[in-house]
């Protein structure tokens, strides 16, 4: 394994929940690090103040328009990292910081803040507030198989990145909510009733009425889970067709 | 396009097959593969618990149920034909029950839902590896609940509450009540009451589950069962073993596998056409396609 690639974690406004989640990969962090990645940047995690040059760049948390130095790193973490990562809600829709209004001390004019993608090209959307342990393991492995692996894993990689990466280009997601299930889905007449979304809300604001999901609009943080859990929203059939197999692998790659 | 030359998914083996259990045949709409598999695995800790269609507060209107007992799982026999977010309860079957290897049964569209929340589990913290049998259920369309009260107690005359078994099949929609009483409309009438989305469905046969039936293909009191993939060939073969089913060669049986057939590639080609003309419904612009 001395192919390894390097990976960061960068650190705007939000709650370390991604990382933590990241972490509750257990013994598969390990793996993921003793085999296949260097972790070369991440606070408290890596003894480097400044952003260096890296494969991957993990972004937890919205920019701060009004913190400068979060300005300086969101851009200097483009063009250092050839791949950039939205890691949770808060970078790829804004989530709960959509919410802030300021006045908090000891920097209360810290009021606006945005996903990531409004201030940079980024390539890989990982939605969920947390993101899971999971789809963490899933990206990790594909996107190391997509830099390193030999031609027939680069394709599949490939084909299982390419909706996370057009969630990452959607003109919507980077704005979505409860919303975005109902305009995407719910309105242009593709919803069955499955209650995908109704599970995958974090806060329990989707609950099914006759079948359908009705969303407590105020009680939604826009972490934009429910859209992109629904089976309508994306679904990669190749992908999916294999999913026996795929699952198997991802699971044996860091648990095994 | 999807499925175009492989209509009835991937499959390793498929069997016309009944329950050898009486219980469990009084009150299956077929052979009470789905009843007989989830209580044999549960039996054998093969699952923990399993995602069902359990009674609800109205009469025949689902709700998702976590079964950790037979008589559990005897409740929720029979179709029901609307719509049963199961996929709802997921994450509650995986962390307030704590179960980890959840069976789940579902319509194709909902295959799919447990699938992508193992592929792509966004919102699905813990799930991927806990779904330990997915068993998939033939499905030409559901209805919205509302739509089974049009039909049931406007079109058939028949109220919902007195209704002992519905079924669809050789071109009719039937409702039988507990008095003996039999009532049948054409599907021409009730196809306006489905469900729209699905519509856009182009899976039949559940494609994506460790185990698919319906009585399509099989004689009446008996199901198809499409054997998909290794977990599902194992749990098949365990419950053969133990006497679980009773089976016939999909070859030997009418109206066989070429009935099956036809009816997938209907459903296909027929939803594959909604999806051409969702594409150009507007002047020059149209609706996604979500399985693209």
């Amino acid at each position: 394994m001395a192919d390894k690639i390097t990976i960061g974690h960068v650190h705007m406004s939000g709650c370390t929940g991604c990382l933590v989640s990241l972490a509750d990969n257990y013994e598969g962090l390990f793996s993921l690090l003793d085999g296949y990645a260097d972790l070369v940047y991440g606070l408290t995690l890596a003894d480097v103040r400044h952003i260096p040059k890296m494969d991957v760049a993990l972004v937890e948390g919205s920019v701060c328009l009004q913190d400068k130095l979060a300005v300086e790193e969101i851009n200097e973490t483009r063009k250092k990292a050839t791949i950039v990562v939205a890691l949770g809600a808060c970078a790829c829709s804004g989530n709960i910081n959509r919410f802030d209004r300021g006045g908090q001390a000891n920097q209360p004019q810290h009021e606006s803040f945005v996903p990531i993608s409004d201030l940079i090209d980024v390539d890989v959307f990982i939605p969920g507030c947390a993101p899971t342990p999971q789809l963490i393991r899933n990206v990790a492995v594909t996107a190391y198989l997509f830099l390193k692996g030999n031609a027939e894993q680069k394709a599949l990689a490939g084909k299982y990145l390419k909706p996370l990466m057009d969630l990452a280009k959607s003109s919507f997601v980077s704005k979505a909510s409860f919303n975005t299930l109902m305009q995407e889905v719910i309105n242009l007449g593709l919803c069955m009733g499955c209650g995908s979304c109704s599970a995958a809300c974090p806060v329990r604001a989707i609950h099914m009425e006759y079948g359908k999901p009705q969303g407590e609009r105020d009680l939604c943080i826009n972490c934009g889970a429910c859209y992109s859990q629904c089976p309508r929203s994306f679904f990669p059939i190749e992908v999916m067709n294999g999913f026996e197999s795929t699952h198997a692998l991802m699971k044996s790659v860091m648990n095994g | 396009m999807m499925m175009a030359e492989n209509v009835l998914g991937n499959y390793k083996q498929v069997i016309s097959a009944r329950s050898t259990d009486k219980e469990i045949l009084a009150g299956a709409q077929d052979g009470g593969i789905v009843t007989q598999l989830l209580a044999f695995a549960l039996e054998t800790g093969i699952i923990d618990g399993a995602i069902v269609a359990g009674p609800g507060y109205e009469p025949w209107k689902p709700e998702p149920m976590v079964a950790t007992c037979r008589e559990e799982l005897l409740d929720a026999r029979g179709t029901k034909y609307n719509i049963c977010p199961n996929v709802r309860l997921i994450k509650e079957a995986t962390r307030s029950y704590g179960l980890d290897r959840v069976g789940v049964v579902g319509v194709p569209c909902q295959v799919q839902g447990f699938r992508k929340a193992q592929l792509y589990p966004v919102g699905m913290r813990d799930v991927p590896d806990k779904i330990a049998l997915v068993i998939g259920i033939f499905c030409m369309e559901v209805f919205p609940y509302q739509s089974m009260v049009q039909m049931v107690e406007d079109h058939a005359g028949t109220k919902l509450e007195s209704v002992k078994k519905m079924e669809i099949g050789k071109g009719k929609f039937t409702v039988y009540t507990e008095r003996g009483g039999v009532s049948a409309i054409p599907l021409k009438v009730t196809h306006k009451y489905e469900q729209p989305g699905c519509h856009v469905c182009l899976d039949y046969v559940a494609n994506l589950a460790d185990v698919s039936c319906g009585s399509v293909g099989s004689p009446d009191g008996w199901s198809t069962v499409f054997v998909r993939t290794m977990a599902g060939d194992s749990i098949w073969a365990k419950a053969l073993a133990a006497g679980c089913f009773e089976t016939q060669p999909m070859e030997k049986v009418k109206p066989g596998l070429d009935l099956t057939t036809k009816l997938a590639t209907e459903k296909i080609t027929k939803h594959q056409k909604v999806l051409d003309e969702r594409k150009v419904m507007g002047v020059n612009k149209g609706l996604r396609n979500p399985y693209l």
